[in-house]
């Protein structure tokens, strides 16, 4: 991910509304840059997209792809949906806040990890799944989450 | 396929293989020929459904492919060993793939090229009889291919049910230069892929099925709403979708048809509402996933105000081969009103998951015991939920239903997308309930109030030391009576469902 850019960002927003595209889109190309929408965007935004800051705030606020705080280096999202718990997913989700003494929705004070719910990533005949930076995970278990932090945190 | 001195390998490039590390698979597999001096060509096809055993290698052999199960890079120097290029013997190995049991079984219709094409590759699409329908409807008259997709009894796959061909006839008689076909691609429901596996498996046969719904209903714009949840299909869909235009398969003058249609992708950004049509409509417009009140029906009012199609990836992939086949054929397939075949999955706590496309009619218990192997941790069966988080839980009492849509509702059930999550002995079905309400609250869209309170007040009534079961089941009623779409008036569904069959689960000291 980018460091937030102010005229990258503007550029971003400029691109995607005169290219006729709606309002999530300009979002989603924020935050495919940079992981987040900064909330000095909100305004641009508005005035190319013809919409309300309110409206862009309440969209912002309801996808849940996108936020307004920059997310940790790494990203982990753990899925909590029906399939995976059915496989353990609730109990291997404490075990991994329980040792990155972070929980969902929160990400470590040395920016290094942000933790997520996810809600299905369709690899529900493999649980519990999961996706790190984008890489899909499946079939976890207690030794390949230690793995991974360990990984995470070299 | 392979000449003497090459070999031909299959390693799938799907979203469940490269989590559980095709990729490395693939790497150990290039390197060891390199050094043991073979020439080895790897496909990287879709998924054959058999989770339980990917990752699938597989190698073509004179007798047909050879398949070894839950394949990693570590084996790949022992497969060479074992001769696997020829279908040398290996404790992983399965034998030819088309006599595994769980594949021959099925009836795979839908599924019948995923697995087995390399996806994006159109001529080996072509040659399995790709297109074949679309051909078929170039020629027919709007109203001709509409006539087949009602008489076939084609009902929509993501839930509800809804004749197609109707459907069609309703934006077909609309008066407008401005239609959209819209294919509904936000499969949220948990323990559901088989949306995800055929537009990575066979991206080609979803524009194949969008295309003959836009010659049936005059539309010149498609798009394909996928959820971002799914990277791998929306780069395969978006590479499918340049492929074929660049065949000529979309655009201007369709194979030279004087037809024109043209599809697009739009990725969602995690909200499972926006699988509700009017919710998805909404998100289509670059606003939040609210649903909108019907009437107007989409049908007449949908996208940018314009009559629009909207139906799932299944039902859509399900009407090349009712063209290519005849109405009558898809007709005789199935029980009563439920027509065809369904895609179902099995996932969570379950031996063998992975997708099975059966006709309709065949039981719960054939799909959950014969396929699916009982459950994976090898405790006996607690609960099975079939539908998605808003589908009913039911018990091995109910399991001798036959699948069908009249026939799961007389349980007051649903088949929903056709997904079947498998619950192990040690689950607490009132955790279960109370994760519906949960799940509802974070998901609700917060339109009507019977949801957005709703489900907080049920969360917390399963959440307090004494379970007063009256108060949730009129608070169900509620929420069944009052909400605005299937989100807040289904959750009940999966709650007292649980209540029902399990009461000693909510007896006692709640948690």
């Amino acid at each position: 991910m980018k460091k937030w850019d102010d005229q990258q960002a503007l550029q971003i927003i400029r691109n995607s509304a005169d290219s006729g595209q709606v309002l999530t889109h300009g979002i989603r190309q924020l935050v495919d840059c940079f992981g987040y929408v900064d909330e000095i965007a909100i305004d641009p935004l508005a005035k190319h997209f013809l919409r309300s800051k309110a409206e862009v705030y309440g969209v912002i606020q309801y996808y849940s792809d996108f936020r307004t705080c920059a997310p940790g280096r790494h990203v982990l999202r753990i899925c909590q949906a029906e399939s995976c718990q059915a496989t353990g997913a609730r109990k291997l989700t404490e075990y991994i806040c329980d040792k990155t003494g972070i929980t969902l929705g929160q990400t470590s004070k040395n920016q290094r990890l942000s933790l997520e719910p996810v809600y299905c990533l369709g690899l529900c005949a493999n649980g519990p799944a999961a996706e790190l930076d984008g890489q899909p995970m499946a079939g976890l278990n207690k030794t390949k989450i230690n793995t991974l932090l360990d990984r995470l945190q070299s | 396929m392979s000449a003497d001195d090459s070999f031909c390998v299959f390693v799938p490039g799907d979203m469940l293989a490269i989590a559980l590390g095709a990729d490395e698979l693939v790497l150990a597999l290039k390197e060891e020929a390199k050094v043991r001096n073979i020439s080895l060509e790897i496909v990287r096809n879709g998924s054959r459904g058999m989770c339980w055993a990917e990752t699938l290698l597989e190698v073509q052999t004179k007798n047909g492919r050879v398949a070894y199960a839950n394949v990693s890079a570590c084996d790949v120097k022992g497969l060479f060993d074992a001769g696997f290029l020829t279908g040398g013997d290996h404790a992983k190995c399965l034998g030819l793939t088309r006599k595994i049991p769980w594949l021959a079984r099925q009836n795979r219709i839908i599924f019948n090229r995923c697995g087995i094409i390399d996806p994006l590759n159109i001529d080996e699409f072509k040659a399995a009889g790709g297109f074949s329908g679309l051909l078929i409807a170039l020629q027919m008259s709007a109203d001709e291919i509409i006539e087949q997709v009602i008489d076939s009894g084609l009902r929509g796959r993501g839930g509800a049910g809804f004749p197609t061909g109707i459907k069609w006839q309703t934006v077909a008689r609309e008066e407008s230069d401005t239609k959209y076909i819209v294919c509904n691609a936000d499969e949220g429901d948990a323990g559901t892929f088989s949306d995800r596996l055929i537009m990575e498996g066979d991206p080609f046969r979803v524009i194949e099925g969008m295309t003959i719904a836009a010659l049936a209903n005059g539309a010149k714009t498609g798009i394909i709403y996928i959820r971002s949840e799914y990277p791998f299909a929306i780069k395969m869909m978006r590479a499918a979708i340049d492929k074929a235009r660049g065949a000529n398969w979309l655009g201007d003058n369709i194979n030279g048809s004087e037809k024109s249609f043209d599809i697009s992708v739009f990725v969602g950004a995690g909200s499972y509402v926006c699988g509700e049509e009017t919710a998805l409509l909404e998100s289509l417009e670059g606003k939040p996933g609210i649903v909108r009140s019907k009437p107007p029906l989409p049908a007449v009012k949908g996208l940018h105000g314009q009559p629009t199609v909207i139906n799932n990836v299944i039902t859509l992939s399900a009407v090349p081969d009712i063209l290519a086949r005849s109405a009558k054929w898809h007709a005789e397939l199935g029980i009563n009103r439920s027509t065809g075949t369904l895609p179902f999955q099995l996932a969570g706590n379950v031996a063998r998951g992975g997708l099975v496309e059966m006709a309709f009619g065949v039981s719960l218990r054939t799909l959950i015991e014969d396929f699916g192997g009982g459950s994976g941790d090898g405790s006996e069966i607690k609960a099975v939920q079939v539908g998605g988080p808003l589908g009913a839980y039911l018990p091995p009492d109910d399991f001798d239903v036959k699948t069908g849509y009249e026939e799961f509702a007389e349980l007051g059930a649903g088949i929903g997308h056709g997904g079947i999550v498998v619950y192990g002995g040690d689950t607490d079905m009132k955790v279960q309930a109370r994760y519906a309400f949960e799940f509802c609250a974070e998901e609700s869209c917060a339109k009507c109030t019977p949801c957005r309170i709703g489900s907080i007040r049920g969360k917390e009534l399963l959440e307090a030391d004494t379970i007063n079961t009256e108060l949730v089941d009129e608070l169900c009623q509620i929420m069944i009576e009052g909400s605005a779409c299937a989100m807040g008036a289904m959750t009940p569904i999966p709650v007292q469902s649980a209540m029902k069959h399990w009461p000693q689960d909510f007896e006692g000291q709640g948690k």
